[in-house]
């Protein structure tokens, strides 16, 4: 009898000693992995690239999209972009401007070369389709600290990569998701996969990076992302190409003039 | 004969053994792991073969845009008003929780239709009712304004006169294990129902969409079986014991029927076979024909130990004069349920193999387990004084009197009932598949009547080129098909971007309602629509109307509920219409409406092919067993003719016919077969063993299997009429018409086949009879009284 006491004592005291973390506990070391995640690409100031979509449905029927894409970085702000729409022809200069904010609602507006107008959108839905592909345009906005909490899971090794796997919770009610899981990588704290689960909180997509490049020897981008839609069976492969940083581009850029000029 | 029921009886205790031994290990086929392993599908696409034109046209357009399956929540305010502060509260509630469905993929209602509109130089687009607590008088007329002149939302969210609503969750089924996945959301959704009942009591909240349907399958066999099942068991005490007045032989025949249904479900698990709505009602069909192998070897018997043979004795010389007929009607029955594999719906083929298997073992069981239980159960049997005048030789008597005018009298009702044949119209409506028992069909014939039916088109326009759903050119043509199909009488709704792209382009001029038409540039509407899509939220998409190429669309028209012809008649007149267009571009139609309307039609054509493969077959098999061309033929017309009296009743009084009664011929002329084998067979030993008259010969056979035929045919007729009780009406209507032809089938083996048999005989038989009169006078008379 006595022998099994000790036993369970035993057997409890290292259960507890062996999980790492305590409740609250796993909370900040979440937060503080997606800090230090943001903190490592903070000052890259400005970047430009192309990019090309694929679209795929069950059917096996494809299609592309290609576009240019220009952000700006802001101080104690969201990211500002410019997407400049390239194909299909009869999108061909129509250009996006968004001004996303980490607690308020993000500011987008578009210009229609057939219209020759540029109109704002109301931007409290910004979890649907963008173009038709498996992307939405949350999915493409910047990483802001405030637009989540977050929970530290476990730690994990994906395609040999040892990750962190942090959960997060997004914060805006709009928001298409229940919750994001991230694999973030412990030696440079890229993102390496994504899980998102929908509002019943069902997985619905998965998002890959690959094909991580540094650029001006700091900055860490994927040249590819793939997103499974696990429910509906399609997916969209991101490629992006010819990435520069630090080309000096301004707040002229990025202001609704500037989307009448982009090309 | 004699050496085998010798065997039987010596060894009738290891007989029993082996019976009941066999039977164990077949039925252990139905489990696997301690568990029940034969799945009742739950779901339509069941009724269909892999290589369905009509189900693969549905499931490419599925797979190019989005599935389509759904639950409709009905939401009817019992003070007819959808427009008030509490019924919209409601609805919007309803749709944010609709979205925890299990695999929903989409919530459509009218508070989150994607309300666009222009404010200064902004579009707005948001959802018409945003947040429950907005709700004031103002919104609440912008609502009801909006809601009733969006063609996309009239008669499909929001009914004309807005007394009900409806929040449709579109629901993607990850299709592994659709077994449990249906049941998964209808429970998902039932509690969401049941809860806003709760709150909302002034609220009704009813079900109903494709899942609903679904799940009905099963849960309407289900519920039918526990009420069929236990009545049929009575039905059999109540007709074995009352009718032969044995307690005995009606524990043997019961252990007989148990045993059969048992071992063919068993056998049917170890096919790895699957329930489905007909299907299910197999254990039912197998219970009624079991029961008839065993009434007629019973009746034998009773009759040998009435007439002071004993036990052994009267076992014996019954399974001698039983084992052909019987081992013949089964075979026959067999073949009868056999011709269902001419089906183009896989369930009914299911129905007939284990049925016929379910016969083949009861007949199996009826000449082994059966005199084995027999020989071994205590039976007392009253003694009776010889052959008393009783209710079939006062049949045979009037039939024989009667004959000159029965036979036109009967040739004519034949003839006048056959000619309603063609009063049958053919209907699969499946929604009529389900009786107003079942909640499903209360659920859509109250949307059906105050918003729209349950029949839909899906008509995918390609433009045969990149983008090219944007140009200006193919989005007329699709606007001009979609008002085409709008003005049709029994459409109720056109889901078509044609009239998003319209409604986009009066927003961007300032909401003019003169700009409500479409853009006139290709670019123009590119990039309206890249806008709209830039502004709709998750699951709200547009790419359940739009390929990913945007080389094609998908229109959706809702019908009022139509039968399978005006279904067809639809497809054809939208097929020329669009030919008359000589266009560039290419239509695909598919839907489940018209995925049963079709199968209706072509397994019509199959069945008439399989009912005709099985009466060349049977008539063959008569012609060796009744060793004669002649009474081959002759048996053609009996075992015809109920068929066609039958289907002229079903035209009189009901008129129409759907998949589940295209089978019928087949299988009742398995059934009825019977009957004729047991009085021609009779009727010929009585010619040609005991060389009787015709009209002697007629007696005979009244005699001797008379009772036994009307004891059969009302079980039969039990049997089926318990199955027309069922709530799955393809079962119930198939029950109803087999009992009714068995029926006349009966009828017209005592009334009409008898004189016909007395006009048919030929001159030798004629003079073969004098002589044998002349030979033999004795006999004649003896069997006369």
């Amino acid at each position: 009898m006595k022998l099994l006491q000790v036993g369970l004592l035993t057997l409890s005291s290292m259960l507890a000693f062996s999980s790492p973390v305590f409740a609250g506990e796993a909370e900040d070391k979440g937060l503080a992995i997606s800090k230090e995640s943001k903190n490592r690409d903070l000052g890259w100031r400005d970047s430009q690239a192309e990019m090309e979509m694929l679209l795929k449905n069950q059917h096996g029927e494809t299609s592309t999209r290609q576009m240019k894409i220009k952000s700006m970085e802001q101080e104690n702000d969201g990211d500002k972009s410019l997407t400049i729409f390239n194909s299909p022809n009869d999108v061909k200069g129509t250009a996006f401007l968004s001004f996303s904010h980490p607690t308020t609602n993000d500011e987008q507006w578009l210009y229609l070369p057939a219209l020759k107008r540029v109109k704002r959108i109301s931007s409290r839905n910004k979890s649907g389709s963008f173009m038709g592909s498996e992307f939405s345009f949350e999915d493409l906005t910047s990483f802001e600290i405030e637009k989540y909490d977050y929970k530290y899971i476990k730690d994990e090794t994906i395609n040999g990569v040892d990750c962190w796997v942090v959960e997060q919770y997004p914060r805006d009610k709009y928001s298409g998701y229940k919750r994001r899981v991230v694999w973030i990588d412990k030696a440079e704290y890229r993102t390496q996969k994504t899980d998102f689960y929908d509002r019943k909180n069902t997985l619905l997509k998965t998002l890959t990076f690959s094909q991580y490049n540094q650029y001006v020897n700091k900055y860490w981008r994927a040249s590819q992302l793939e997103m499974v839609n696990h429910q509906s069976g399609k997916s969209t492969l991101l490629t992006w190409k010819n990435y520069q940083f630090q080309k000096g581009l301004d707040e002229k850029d990025f202001n609704k003039n500037a989307l009448k000029r982009a090309r | 004969m004699e050496k085998y029921s010798d065997f039987i009886l010596r060894n009738r205790l290891l007989v029993i053994a082996a019976v009941l031994i066999f039977v164990g290990i077949a039925f252990s086929g139905a489990f696997k792991d301690g568990q029940w392993n034969i799945p009742f599908k739950s779901d339509y696409k069941t009724f269909f073969k892999d290589n369905n034109k009509q189900l693969n046209d549905f499931l490419s357009l599925q797979k190019i845009y989005s599935k389509s399956d759904n639950v409709a929540f009905i939401v009817a305010p019992k003070d007819g008003n959808v427009f008030t502060k509490e019924t919209l509260t409601a609805i919007w509630e309803l749709t944010n929780e609709a979205w925890q469905v299990t695999y929903n993929s989409r919530v459509d209602s009218i508070t989150n239709f994607q309300y666009s509109f222009a404010e200064g130089d902004d579009l707005m687009i948001e959802d018409l009712v945003l947040e429950a607590d907005m709700l004031d008088d103002e919104l609440i007329a912008r609502a009801k304004r909006v809601s009733l002149s969006e063609p996309i939302l009239k008669k499909k969210l929001i009914s004309e006169n807005s007394d009900a609503a409806v929040v449709n969750v579109t629901i993607r089924l990850p299709a592994i294990d659709m077994t449990a996945e249906v049941p998964e959301v209808a429970a998902s959704v039932r509690a969401i129902r049941d809860d806003f009942a709760k709150r909302y009591p002034d609220i009704q909240f009813m079900l109903s969409g494709m899942i609903m349907m679904n799940t009905s399958f099963p849960e309407a066999s289900k519920a039918d079986s526990s009420v069929k099942i236990p009545l049929m068991l009575l039905v059999v005490i109540l007709a074995v014991g009352l009718l032969l007045r044995t307690i005995t032989g009606t524990f043997a025949t019961l252990l007989i029927i148990l045993t059969s249904v048992l071992g063919t479900m068993g056998i049917w698990g170890w096919l790895g076979g699957y329930l489905t709505g007909p299907s299910a009602g197999s254990p039912t069909v197998i219970l009624t024909l079991a029961v008839a192998d065993c009434v007629h070897v019973l009746s034998t018997f009773y009759y040998n130990m009435r007439h002071g043979m004993d036990k052994n004795e009267a076992i014996k010389d019954s399974l001698r004069v039983n084992m052909q007929p019987v081992f013949l009607t089964s075979i026959t029955t067999a073949i009868g349920f056999l011709t269902m594999n001419f089906s183009d719906a896989p369930p009914f083929a299911h129905l007939g193999n284990m049925v016929a298997i379910g016969v083949m073992l009861a007949f199996a069981f009826s000449v082994t387990i059966f005199p084995a239980m027999l020989s071994l159960l205590p039976i007392k049997v009253k003694q009776t004084a010889e052959h008393k005048v009783d209710m079939m030789d006062k049949l045979a008597n009037f039939v024989i009197g009667n004959r000159k005018w029965l036979l036109p009298v009967s040739t004519v009702v034949i003839i006048g009932f056959a000619s309603f044949v063609p009063s049958n119209q053919l209907n699969d409506d499946f929604v009529k598949y389900f009786d107003e028992r079942v909640p499903f069909r209360n659920a859509t014939d109250f949307m059906q009547e105050h918003l729209s039916g349950m029949t839909t088109l899906e008509l995918s326009f390609d433009s045969n080129k990149s983008s090219g759903i944007n140009d200006p050119k193919f989005l007329k043509f699709v606007a001009d098909f979609s008002d085409w199909l709008r003005e049709m009488e029994k459409t109720d709704n056109v889901n078509t971007i044609t009239d998003t792209l319209k409604r986009l382009n009066r927003n961007m001029h300032g909401d003019d309602p003169a700009w409500y038409i479409l853009p006139d540039q290709q670019e123009l509407a590119a990039q309206y629509l890249l806008l709209y899509e830039l502004s709709l939220p998750q699951g709200l998409d547009v790419n359940n109307q739009l390929n990913v190429d945007k080389s094609s669309t998908r229109v959706i028209a809702t019908f009022q509920n139509l039968t399978s012809n005006e279904i067809l008649e639809l497809e054809q007149k939208v097929l020329r219409h669009f030919n008359e267009q000589n266009s560039e571009y290419g239509l695909s139609l598919a839907s489940p409406s018209l995925m049963f309307a079709h199968i209706g039609s072509t397994n019509i054509v199959s069945m008439l092919k399989g009912s005709s493969l099985a009466l060349i077959l049977i008539s063959i098999l008569l012609g060796f067993a009744l060793r004669s061309v002649k009474f081959g033929l002759i048996s053609l017309i009996p075992n015809l003719t109920p068929a066609a009296v039958g289907f002229g009743v079903w035209g009189l009084f009901v008129g129409e016919v759907g998949l589940g009664l295209s089978v019928v011929m087949g299988v009742t002329l398995g059934i009825i077969v019977d009957d004729t084998v047991h009085f021609l067979s009779k009727y010929i030993r009585a010619r040609r063993e005991k060389g009787l008259s015709s009209e002697d010969a007629v007696r005979y056979s009244f005699a001797s299997v008379g009772r036994a035929l009307w004891i059969t045919t009302m079980v039969l007729i039990a049997g089926f009429g318990v199955m027309a009780t069922s709530s799955f009406k393809v079962n119930a209507d198939m029950g109803l018409l087999t009992a009714v032809t068995i029926l006349i089938a009966l009828i017209i083996d005592f009334l009409f086949l008898p004189p016909l048999l007395m006009l048919l005989k030929s001159k030798k038989d004629k003079e073969a009879e004098r002589e044998a009169k002349l030979k033999n006078p004795e006999l004649a008379r003896a069997t006369r009284e």
